[in-house]
């Protein structure tokens, strides 16, 4: 490896880079004159909502744009030698070699049928003249240094063995071995539970500082950022609207779209008052257990999970319970089971004096109608052969509702989650995520639900349109005195719109109590562990920022 | 809640736009609807029944009376073809209509409702699919005497199979999408849910390989013919071939038009299939279109 002379040069210079989308897109350019630097030392973070064009930069950095689209004008500098000017072999020899790149998925990332250690071989055969034993030693060491347990071992595992921190260390540890001076990171920590991206962000942070690296490190989390980021650059729709050192950005935020960003960041400061558990409860759920058999066939037994033992849980009239727990930890299922998709074992749901386990299909139907549900997946949710009049009428005509009759309530209840009437006559992909998931929204309450489980209903959403549907939620559970189920993974959003927080870990209810007391009080050690683990916890948002906010969020309320 | 407002997303181009851009379709779609035409206008075109002498035999292409030639009783070539287009199209048609409606039927059912049920009806498939079609089709014929009713049902009963498979495929994986759950949250019955939610969004890929299947089914039909297990009272291409493959060397125009026939048809049908795929399966799209 040759030691560059020119150590004035910023390790990473893009200067007025513009990358233009092919004729058709939404926009001419997916990055227009952006310009920044990146130094030794330092990991800048690049924030922005999805189609910012932040991806798009890491990759223009990494030659990985698609075909179809192409780098109009500007340059990219590493240490003083323009990288896109470089003749094919040089810039492959480049990447790799001293820009390293780390992505979001880590399973689609490593190749499926290769060995981790044999990855990892391959890049330093292409990029050192080590010999094999040699190779070898260096992949050991890297997997420990990444916090690999048994790195000797664990060369020789297939990816779909490994968890899926696990698999980005392993990304990490590929990334590391040819000793890069700039890493990208995009969205490395998106796809993984908090606690292990609480992990993998100390990790990336620990060798960042060890190595002395620059690293590029691209969220759309603010969390995460006030957790890493040394300084921030906010992107949107293309073009940079504002950079600076991390403490200027994050508590002075001066461009209007960076002040909205971060007002939408979930806050664990506002806790709401205890609920009265004085009132009827509407559902109560004992001793709820269940366990999936996965796999086996005629002559060998599968594999066996438990996602439910020994659940209880009372959500009273009007309350909105939080069921936050990692993934796999069984939240899922008891949405599933109050709705009637899934069947427990055993246990008991009682809705309003009623077990509706004890119920037969046609008995059970009656009870559909009062407890709706909201999907994850505002893409996959909407069939999208049907239009969302009809996607909306559907649950009432199948209840005996006279087709037009749904229709002018269809119409009425779109207007309820803020979207036009006319919506109803247009298909689903016409519509943005938010939207898409206030269609869901309607359609659950079309059927005058009492009980409504939302099941991560915001986390496939930006975070600024979560905001919206978070308000929406609030606003109609208050105006419609509706119970609600809120199963998600992010404490925050938990501590935001719940009342009563139940935390569960490998199907186990660990603790339940008013959201206050959990948050403020936690007794389980698991809990602690979750709270501990919410990214950018030391920060607090700026005082003129929120109560912004919350001016315009009581403005919305009053309305 | 303005932020809500409604932003129309970009359509995409129709589907004849997307059928159009592939080159081949179009001239599959172009050929196929002239094999119809001159199927349905055959007895305006050759008034006379194609099993009447209509001139001397043997006579080569371009002759006098028949253009195509004559077969070795005199028959005119070109009315056997025109004729014979009826019968090949009514038995590719018939046949995969037949065949598509227990393959989505049996495949819907296994797809959508899955253990023991989907076991029953695979293991029930597996046992079709191990015999060979061609075999199968000629014992179900020669059991059934050959009259148009048991060739068509004999190479529905041959073909189904892969259909099965492919319908409780795409109902499997859409079975545990979000919306087909929405709808049984919201009540929605399952025939409803089969019907209206998992059916039309399981389609493009039946109607691809049922466009092939009817150039599977033409072929199937041609081979039975060919082998004299056709209905004795229609002209058909396969039975063209099959009656002049003993003079094939004297008179090669006899086996030589009716074999172009069943060949430009077929390959017609695959490229329309090809076509509709491009179409119906824009991410399946093949690369090197834009």
């Amino acid at each position: 490896m040759t030691t560059d002379t020119k150590t004035d040069a910023p390790l990473l210079d893009v200067r007025s880079l513009t990358i233009d989308l092919p004729r058709g897109a939404d926009r001419p350019h997916a990055v227009e004159d952006l310009t920044f630097t990146l130094d030794r030392g330092e990991i800048l973070c690049v924030v922005g909502e999805s189609g910012s064009g932040k991806s798009m930069t890491a990759h223009a950095v990494m030659g990985l744009l698609p075909k179809a689209v192409k780098v109009s004008s500007g340059g990219i500098r590493h240490q003083g030698t323009d990288v896109l000017s470089l003749p094919e072999r040089d810039q492959r020899a480049l990447r790799g070699g001293r820009i390293a790149m780390i992505f979001q998925e880590p399973m689609t990332a490593l190749n499926p049928l290769m060995r981790v250690g044999d990855q990892i071989d391959e890049v330093l055969r292409y990029h050192t003249t080590l010999d094999r034993a040699a190779r070898r030693a260096r992949v050991v060491e890297l997997l420990a240094s990444v916090g690999l347990p048994e790195p000797d071992l664990l060369r020789r595992s297939y990816p779909f063995r490994l968890s899926g921190g696990q698999r980005q260390r392993v990304m990490i540890a590929m990334a590391l071995a040819v000793e890069p001076d700039i890493l990208i990171a995009d969205e490395p920590t998106t796809a993984l539970d908090v606690t292990t991206q609480k992990q993998i962000l100390e990790l990336i942070r620990d060798i960042q500082t060890k190595r002395h690296m620059g690293v590029m490190f691209i969220t759309h989390d603010f969390g995460v950022v006030a957790e890493i980021a040394h300084r921030i650059a906010v992107m949107q729709k293309g073009k940079l609207v504002e950079i600076g050192p991390a403490e200027q950005v994050l508590n002075r935020p001066q461009h209007p779209y960076t002040r909205k960003l971060i007002a939408a960041v979930p806050h664990l400061i506002e806790h709401r008052e205890d609920f009265g558990s004085d009132r009827k409860p509407v559902l109560v759920a004992e001793k709820v257990c269940k366990t999936f058999h996965l796999g086996g066939g005629f002559f060998t037994p599968g594999r066996k999970v438990v996602a439910g033992n020994d659940l209880s849980l009372t959500i009273h009239q009007g309350e909105t319970v939080g069921l936050v727990g990692e993934s796999g930890s069984g939240k899922s299922t008891l949405g599933r089971s109050i709705v009637g998709l899934i069947k427990p074992d055993s246990g008991r749901i009682m809705f309003e004096g009623v077990d509706l386990l004890s119920l037969s299909r046609p008995a059970f139907r009656p009870y559909r109608r009062h407890v709706q549900m909201v999907f994850q997946d505002p893409y996959a949710s909407l069939n999208p052969r049907h239009t969302v009049g009809d996607i909306i009428t559907q649950g009432p005509v199948a209840f005996g509702e006279d087709r037009n009759r749904a229709l002018e309530k269809a119409k009425d209840l779109l207007k309820l989650v803020g979207l036009d009437a006319s919506a109803a006559d247009r298909f689903p992909h016409e519509f943005s995520g938010g939207q898409r998931q206030r269609i869901s929204i309607a359609r659950a309450l079309a059927l005058e639900p009492k009980l409504l489980i939302a099941d991560e209903p915001v986390s496939a959403l930006d975070v600024s349109v979560q905001a919206q549907v978070l308000d929406l939620l609030e606003d109609l559970r208050h105006r419609l005195n509706l119970s609600m189920l809120f199963i998600t993974h992010d404490l925050r959003i938990a501590a935001q719109i719940c009342d009563t927080i139940a935390v569960m870990q490998k199907g186990r209810i660990v603790e339940i109590g008013p959201a206050r007391e959990v948050f403020g009080n936690p007794q389980h050690a698991y809990t602690r562990t979750l709270l501990d683990a919410i990214p950018g916890k030391g920060w607090t948002l700026p005082e003129d920022v929120v109560s912004a906010t919350r001016r315009s969020a009581a403005l919305r309320n009053s309305a | 809640m303005t932020a809500a407002a409604i932003t129309p997303a970009r359509k995409g181009s129709g589907f004849w736009g997307a059928f159009a851009r592939n080159k081949g379709a179009v001239l599959g779609l172009v050929f196929l609807t002239l094999v119809v035409l001159m199927a349905v206008f055959a007895d305006l075109l050759f008034p006379t029944s194609p099993w009447d002498m209509s001139t001397a035999p043997f006579q080569p292409p371009f002759s006098e009376d028949a253009l195509l030639g004559s077969d070795t009783l005199g028959r005119d070539i070109a009315a056997g073809i025109a004729h014979g287009a009826r019968v090949s199209l009514l038995i590719g048609l018939t046949s995969t209509a037949v065949a598509v409606l227990i393959g989505v039927f049996l495949g819907a059912v296994a797809g959508f409702y899955g253990g023991r049920v989907d076991d029953a009806v695979m293991r029930f498939t597996e046992l079709f699919q191990t015999i060979p079609n061609f075999v199968l089709a000629v014992v179900l014929v020669a059991i059934f005497t050959p009259s148009l009713a048991s060739i068509v049902l004999a190479i529905a009963i041959v073909s189904w199979p892969p259909l099965a498979r492919l319908a409780r495929g795409e109902f499997m994986s859409l079975r545990s999408r979000e919306f087909v759950q929405a709808a049984v949250t919201t009540g929605q019955s399952n025939l409803t849910i089969i019907w209206r939610q998992i059916l039309p969004n399981s389609l493009s890929p039946i109607i691809v390989s049922a466009s092939l299947m009817v150039a599977t089914a033409i072929l199937l039909e041609s081979s039975l013919s060919f082998l004299g297990l056709g209905d004795p009272n229609l002209m058909s291409w396969g039975y063209m071939v099959g009656a002049a493959r003993t003079v094939i060397r004297q008179a090669w125009w006899m086996s030589f038009f009716p074999g172009i026939a069943i060949l430009l048809t077929v390959l017609a049908l695959n490229l329309v299939g090809e076509g509709l795929n491009d179409a119906l399966n824009p991410k399946l799209a093949r690369k090197g279109r834009a």
